[in-house]
């Protein structure tokens, strides 16, 4: 592309009605924000992000916690993190929400409204994800602060002090990235296959299977996956047992930048897609 | 900006399934009915005009601006016939939220949602959520969304269904008077009668074809092979229909049910009227009044697509 090319380009990019692209995205996002978070139907979601930390409550209640068994409650919570929220919590989470956004209002036949609004079709989805985003963010972001808090709360003073003084608050962080990041890449998986399948449920299924098997396959294959960038970040390495470890191919441990990078290029080339495949989306109820 | 809806060559097919075929079309602004048995591709021509489904060949244009770009849908209001809507919604968030999509400013949302829901007469109704409506209540909150941001093209598909008779009277009004006010209003409607009075032009489809269009008593005068029938208000209707079948211009005649009128069924209309004319000058009949009495949207349609079942 010449330069003349890329000026003409840029001028037309430059031309674009970005305010009112941003007025109409924040519009839709508070609009899918009401439906998402302050719906009965989101109950289940809810109970999904909120389980361990129930399980967890029960746990400081009833046992004691001597101050040796903070090293244990510091790997189960990174189990917790590891096994529960990213291969099942987030994932079916994202897939609940995530999958609504599109093929949820199909099905309800409610899509047209939007469709016919001045709106353009890449606003609309990338609203919608931002919607879903936000959404599935708060719910386990919080969820995973209220287990946090829950592990150590039973330790005392020790729990405060490994908390602010010691790697608690780096380990927090680090799962709070790692839940965002969860979410915005099983999103955009789930939104993309919301657009392409009448029922994502079969795909999700296989994306599901793809995450479980993803550690023993070839490195090459791993970079296609969400999970093997999360496990790149986790601070607190939950190691596998059994056959399972056995046949864990060990890759090359990637510096956290790298990983939410590549992470965050993964989600972008999903969108790209889902964004191209809205701008052909034909309303056709009556096939649903 | 040029203010015809063009069709070009128009053909779109759902898989193998035809759903319209090379329809050409120009509309110009006013009243426009779409008449068409079930399944003749009313809906899909609705639809390809507001881009919710794309057509397989051709090309089409509202306004000058194609249905794929965002800017069409703020010169363009579609009350669809999915009897649908977002879950948990009351009324007023239904047509307030649409409105805050044009990026417009809140208080001016407020104030063109307020402006509708009063057209359409819903009332303080809209305070409620839709769940609860009925259905001329639902059909109503989809008018007034559609046209709350004050459109220039107004597209229903069978907007009458489910309301009552004074709100199919208040309703043929308010698209009268959209009409009149240089809007495209077009409208699938299968209660001809009453939507027919108001229409400038009709386009009759039929398995996905386009069999006529036109203004409607030109449209009439097309289907030379049906016999345009008369009604003339004289006071001696037995003589009347004597003198015209004598002189051989008629080819069917019936008595009005208050005996003070006759219905002639004529082949050659222009015809029919010189020799009306000639008739009244002698003297022997004194005619009140002459009204076409089958060049509505009905009686073509029945000519034209059939007999059978009746347009939807």
């Amino acid at each position: 592309m010449t330069p003349t090319q890329l000026a003409g380009r840029a001028r037309t990019l430059a031309q674009q009605p970005w305010g009112l692209w941003c007025v109409q995205a924040v519009r839709l996002t508070r609009i899918e924000l009401r439906r998402n978070l302050f719906s009965w139907r989101a109950t289940w979601i809810y109970c999904l992000a909120f389980i361990p930390a129930i399980i967890i409550c029960i746990h400081a209640l009833v046992d004691r916690h001597p101050a040796l068994q903070m090293g244990e409650d510091t790997n189960i919570l990174a189990g917790i993190v590891q096994l529960y929220y990213i291969r099942l919590g987030v994932f079916f989470g994202c897939l609940g929400i995530f999958s609504r956004l599109i093929r949820g209002e199909m099905i309800e036949r409610s899509l047209h409204f939007y469709l016919l609004s001045p709106v353009r079709r890449e606003v609309l989805l990338l609203a919608k994800f931002a919607a879903g985003s936000i959404s599935a963010v708060c719910l386990f972001c919080s969820a995973i602060i209220v287990d946090f808090a829950l592990m150590y709360a039973g330790f005392g003073a020790a729990g405060r002090d490994y908390i602010f003084n010691g790697p608690g608050l780096g380990q927090l962080e680090a799962y709070l990235l790692i839940t965002v990041l969860a979410c915005l890449g099983y999103g955009s998986v789930f939104l993309l296959l919301s657009m392409m399948f009448r029922n994502p449920t079969p795909a999700a299924m296989l994306v599901f299977g793809w995450e479980t098997i993803n550690p023993v396959l070839p490195s090459l294959l791993q970079k296609i996956s969400v999970a093997s960038y999360l496990r790149h970040l986790m601070p607190v390495t939950v190691g596998a047992n059994g056959i399972f470890a056995l046949l864990t191919v060990e890759t090359e441990p990637v510096s956290g930048w790298v990983a939410t990078a590549g992470l965050l290029v993964l989600i972008a080339i999903v969108l790209t897609y889902s964004c191209y495949r809205i701008r052909t989306l034909e309303i056709r109820y009556s096939t649903e | 900006m040029n203010d015809r809806i063009i069709f070009e060559d128009v053909s779109k097919f759902y898989g193998e399934v035809l759903g319209v075929n090379r329809i050409s079309l120009s509309i110009p602004p006013g009243i426009t009915t779409l008449v068409g048995p079930n399944g003749s591709g009313k809906t899909t021509i609705m639809n390809l005009m507001t881009g919710l489904v794309q057509p397989s060949n051709g090309r089409i244009t509202v306004l000058g601006l194609r249905p794929t770009d965002a800017e069409l849908f703020s010169i363009v209001g579609y009350c669809t016939q999915f009897d649908f809507f977002p879950r948990g919604i009351t009324g007023w968030q239904f047509v307030f939220d649409s409105l805050m999509l044009h990026g417009m400013e809140e208080a001016m949302a407020i104030d063109l949602a307020a402006e509708a829901i009063e057209r359409v007469q819903l009332g303080e109704a809209a305070s409620r959520k839709i769940a609860g409506y009925s259905k001329g209540m639902r059909q109503k909150i989809r008018l007034a969304q559609s046209i709350a941001h004050r459109p220039r093209v107004l597209v229903l598909d069978e907007p009458l269904n489910g309301l009552d008779p004074m709100a199919r009277a208040e309703s043929i009004e308010l698209f009268e008077e959209l009409g009149r006010q240089g809007m495209h209003v077009l409208i699938s409607s299968h209660i001809l009668d009453e939507v027919d009075r108001i229409s400038d032009r009709v386009i009759l489809i039929t398995g996905g074809y386009l069999i006529a269009e036109g203004n409607i008593h030109q449209v009439r005068q097309e289907v030379h092979e049906k016999p345009m029938q008369v009604l003339i208000r004289c006071d001696h209707p037995e003589l009347l229909a004597a003198k015209m079948f004598s002189i051989n211009h008629c080819v069917e005649a019936r008595l009005h049910a208050d005996g003070k009128g006759v219905f002639l069924r004529t082949a050659d209309i222009d015809q029919f009227y010189s020799m009306l004319n000639a008739i009244a000058a002698e003297g022997l009949v004194k005619i009140d009044a002459v009204a076409p009495a089958d060049d509505d949207a009905n009686a073509i349609y029945q000519y034209l697509i059939g007999t059978e079942g009746g347009p939807s």
